[in-house]
């Protein structure tokens, strides 16, 4: 059911989790907890734009781009889904 | 704490707001999350025509407007978008300004139903700085059409305040709306809005500061709003409690301050921020019944073909060349109709001028210098204009243009430059000084540069119609579809190239006087709405066609004027304009120029709109006098001055790698407040132009093909 924390860019596509831990400062840091990714918020991993990075999720039902930088300092808990 | 009413207004104007409020109005903010349709809601309220499309971001400055409901007046500010009042772009800057600061009777906080909880997050801060709010959650059409069901009663008893239902678009619940912005401005309703709950150690926090901070004055902030954004300590928040409330930050509070933080260890900011999306969460849940399975579906699907891997790119270029195929096949004939008709008109004229015995100068300054100037812009410019907006915006209202910067981003990445320069490059495609204003919308101040610096190589609507008449003429003659196909493919190069040198130059930037890795970028992706057809057609040919038009005729008139005094006064037997002419023909020549096309770009300056009928008046004053009724003639006249498709092509490519016009210098003088930058801004496109014409015209030279 359960593993361990992974930064959000590597949730594969299709796959969900929840937010665990931001590792960002300052502004940038800010800017995610306005999007409402505070700790528990459920992610959803959409797409990846045609050259990989960006790459959009559903952030509290809006669908939201991320670079892999941002992304990267979102630490997850992927949470499996039954097939 | 001595400023009054008056100087924080003073204050909150400077920043952006004009004209100046009207006394005795109600004033009412409108404000919300970034593409949650304010603009729409206000432009239906005012009756005014606020540029709408679906993006987020596309209002950064705010604009005003009134309306009167039951004998009386409101003045409605439509603030820029924004996620939070605590963050730090310019334009959510002017928000929270606004609100905080200016403290307007009525702040209606403006939500996207189909994203209610995340909408609620902005809300809640809101609700924290003034009771005086009404919550209006707009697309409800959407939402229903989703299936996402919200209890509107429901919430507005969680949230203690006014919640209205709209559909903007349709004009659904704006009388609601009116009747309870009415309410609670006017005092018949006084909302008590819930109040937040932090946890016991930022609570203690907040009491022990609150006494020690002097009341705000009247109109105040509360003190518990001010205590808990010293406690987060964000700068830009304090830079501004400073600014406007002349709170002081010495003596005791500094010390109960300091004390407060170091008890609360790391971010007591960030406790507060995550309270309240908590909180969002909550009243969410309660206030929407989630939609039964997945309720963007379609989105998911035209999102997966749109930006994938194999598709993405080939859409967008096929999407672009559409556009093109459909303005030049379109433009061609109207085009020859309305020429056909001004020369007519021209007969006519030219008789009552005979016949009243005006035929030297004054015949003509005023007919062939200002009329035929104008006539040319109307004839060539007019019509493709009037296709290509409304397909534009189109796009646009349907909410493809963030899937571009989507798509973009990793170029734009690797550039070094910000994801959203992808959508100011767009709207530099209307008109490059509304695209350098939109610059505002990226935070980091390096990239905003970059953005600004770069709009110019994306050709606006002045400089399209230049392009597509050349690549018509010179490449589309007959007027078929094979050669309509291939005029299309002519411009849709030029602006691939364009977006090259966007990219290419920001990477430039980067590495040398901007230096400086990307900043953070969050870009939203707004569900697909179906396009407003008829408001498009009649907005984008009201308020983009005739209004670029009105310009290019502004500015043609007086052009006309003078280059026709140009072309007809005479120094050493030889008019000014073939001394000038003559004098920038080597310059011209190197980069597959003349005399004339360069003195054309340089009288441009205005508007660009303008340079083609120079081009043709120029030609014309030196001697070969012709009727212009058709492009065929054009070329004719063209070829008669020696131009080959060499000529062609290097003119189009420095219509597209040239200087700003006038406006969008004057522009970015005011974004920049630098005169430096915008001296770079100016030599940048116009260096790259040389070297490019020079290039491409010494090489096809060299190798003999100019024919």
């Amino acid at each position: 059911m359960k593993n361990g924390l992974i930064p959000l860019n590597k949730l594969s596509i299709g796959s969900c989790g929840t937010v665990k831990m931001l590792t960002q400062k300052g502004p940038a840091r800010r800017r995610m907890l306005d999007l409402g990714l505070v700790l528990d918020t459920p992610v959803e991993a959409l797409r990846k734009s045609p050259y990989g990075d960006p790459t959009a999720y559903r952030i509290r039902g809006a669908v939201i781009a991320l670079r892999a930088e941002e992304a990267s300092r979102i630490l997850v808990e992927t949470i499996s889904v039954d097939d | 704490m001595g400023l009054t009413g008056r100087s924080t207004w003073v204050g909150a104007l400077k920043e952006g707001l004009n004209p100046p409020l009207p006394p005795g109005d109600y004033v009412v903010a409108l404000s919300g999350n970034p593409n949650t349709g304010k603009s729409t809601l206000f432009n239906r309220l005012t009756g005014l025509r606020q540029h709408t499309g679906n993006w987020p971001g596309k209002t950064v400055a705010s604009a005003a407007g009134r309306y009167s409901f039951k004998g009386q007046n409101f003045t409605l500010v439509d603030l820029p978008g924004t996620y939070s009042l605590l963050a730090h772009s310019p334009e959510e800057e002017v928000a929270r300004n606004f609100i905080c600061f200016a403290r307007p009777d009525v702040t209606v906080v403006v939500t996207d139903a189909t994203c209610l909880e995340r909408n609620l997050i902005l809300v809640l801060q809101i609700l924290e700085i003034t009771n005086k709010v009404v919550v209006c959650v707009n697309l409800i059409d959407e939402a229903e059409r989703k299936k996402i069901a919200v209890d509107l009663p429901a919430l507005a008893r969680e949230l203690g305040v006014p919640v209205v239902g709209t559909n903007a678009r349709a004009g659904r619940g704006l009388e609601e709306l009116k009747t309870a912005v009415y309410r609670v401005a006017s005092g018949l309703e006084r909302p008590e809005p819930l109040s937040l709950c932090y946890d016991g150690d930022l609570e203690a926090a907040v009491g022990g500061l609150e006494p020690l901070i002097a009341s705000p004055g009247g109109r105040g902030l509360s003190r518990r709003w001010v205590a808990l954004r010293l406690l987060e300590g964000d700068p830009g928040v304090i830079n501004s409690l400073q600014k406007y409330l002349d709170l002081g930050l010495s003596g005791p509070l500094r010390q109960a301050l300091l004390t407060a933080r170091a008890r609360l260890g790391e971010n007591p900011g960030e406790r507060a921020a995550t309270a309240i999306v908590k909180k969002a969460e909550a009243i969410g849940s309660r206030a929407m019944a989630p939609a039964e399975g997945r309720h963007d579906h379609w989105d998911r699907k035209i999102d997966d073909l749109v930006t994938s891997r194999l598709w993405g790119f080939p859409i967008m270029l096929a999407l672009l060349g559409v556009i093109f195929w459909i303005t030049i096949a379109g433009a061609n004939y109207p085009s020859e109709l309305l020429a056909a008709g001004f020369l007519w008109l021209e007969e006519r004229l030219t008789d009552i001028f005979v016949a009243a015995g005006w035929e030297g100068w004054v015949y003509g300054l005023l007919i062939e210098g200002v009329y035929r100037t104008l006539t040319w812009v109307v004839s060539v410019m007019l019509p493709p204009m009037a296709i290509f907006f409304p397909l534009f915006t189109l796009l646009e209202d349907l909410g493809y243009l963030p899937r571009v910067a989507f798509n973009l981003d990793g170029l734009f990445k690797k550039a070094r430059a910000h994801g959203k320069q992808a959508l100011t490059m767009c709207m530099g495609f209307g008109c490059n000084a509304a695209g350098v204003i939109s610059c505002r919308i990226i935070e980091s101040p390096r990239e905003r540069m970059i953005a600004i610096l770069t709009n110019n190589f994306v050709p606006c609507n002045g400089r399209f119609p230049i392009l597509i008449a050349l690549s018509t003429i010179f490449l589309a003659r007959g007027g078929g579809i094979w050669e309509n196909l291939l005029a299309s493919a002519a411009v849709m190069a030029a602006v691939v190239l364009g977006v090259a040198a966007t990219l290419l130059v920001s990477r430039i930037l980067s590495e040398t006087v901007l230096k400086g890795l990307p900043s953070s970028f969050a870009l939203e992706m707004p569900p697909y709405r179906k396009p407003q057809v008829g408001r498009i057609l009649i907005r984008s040919m009201l308020d983009r066609t005739l209004f670029v038009l009105a310009r290019a005729v502004l500015v043609a008139a007086p052009a006309g004027l003078v280059i026709w005094l140009m072309a007809n006064l005479e120094v050493k037997g030889l008019s000014l304009v073939n001394h000038a002419a003559a004098f920038l023909q080597p310059v011209g020549e190197l980069i597959g120029l003349d005399g004339y096309i360069l003195l054309a770009f340089l009288l441009g300056l205005p508007a660009n709109e303008i340079v083609i009928p120079i081009i043709i008046m120029g030609y014309l004053s030196s001697g070969s006098i012709m009727e212009l009724e058709s492009l065929a003639d054009l070329q004719a006249l063209f070829v008669a001055n020696g131009w080959t498709w060499l000529t062609a092509v290097c003119t189009m490519l420095f219509t597209l790698n040239h200087f700003p016009c006038g406006t969008t210098l004057l522009t970015i003088r005011r974004e920049t407040g630098s005169l430096k930058w915008t001296l770079l801004s100016f030599l940048i496109p116009t260096l790259a132009g040389f070297a490019v014409c020079f290039v491409v015209a010494q090489t096809v030279r060299l190798l003999g093909l100019a024919g």
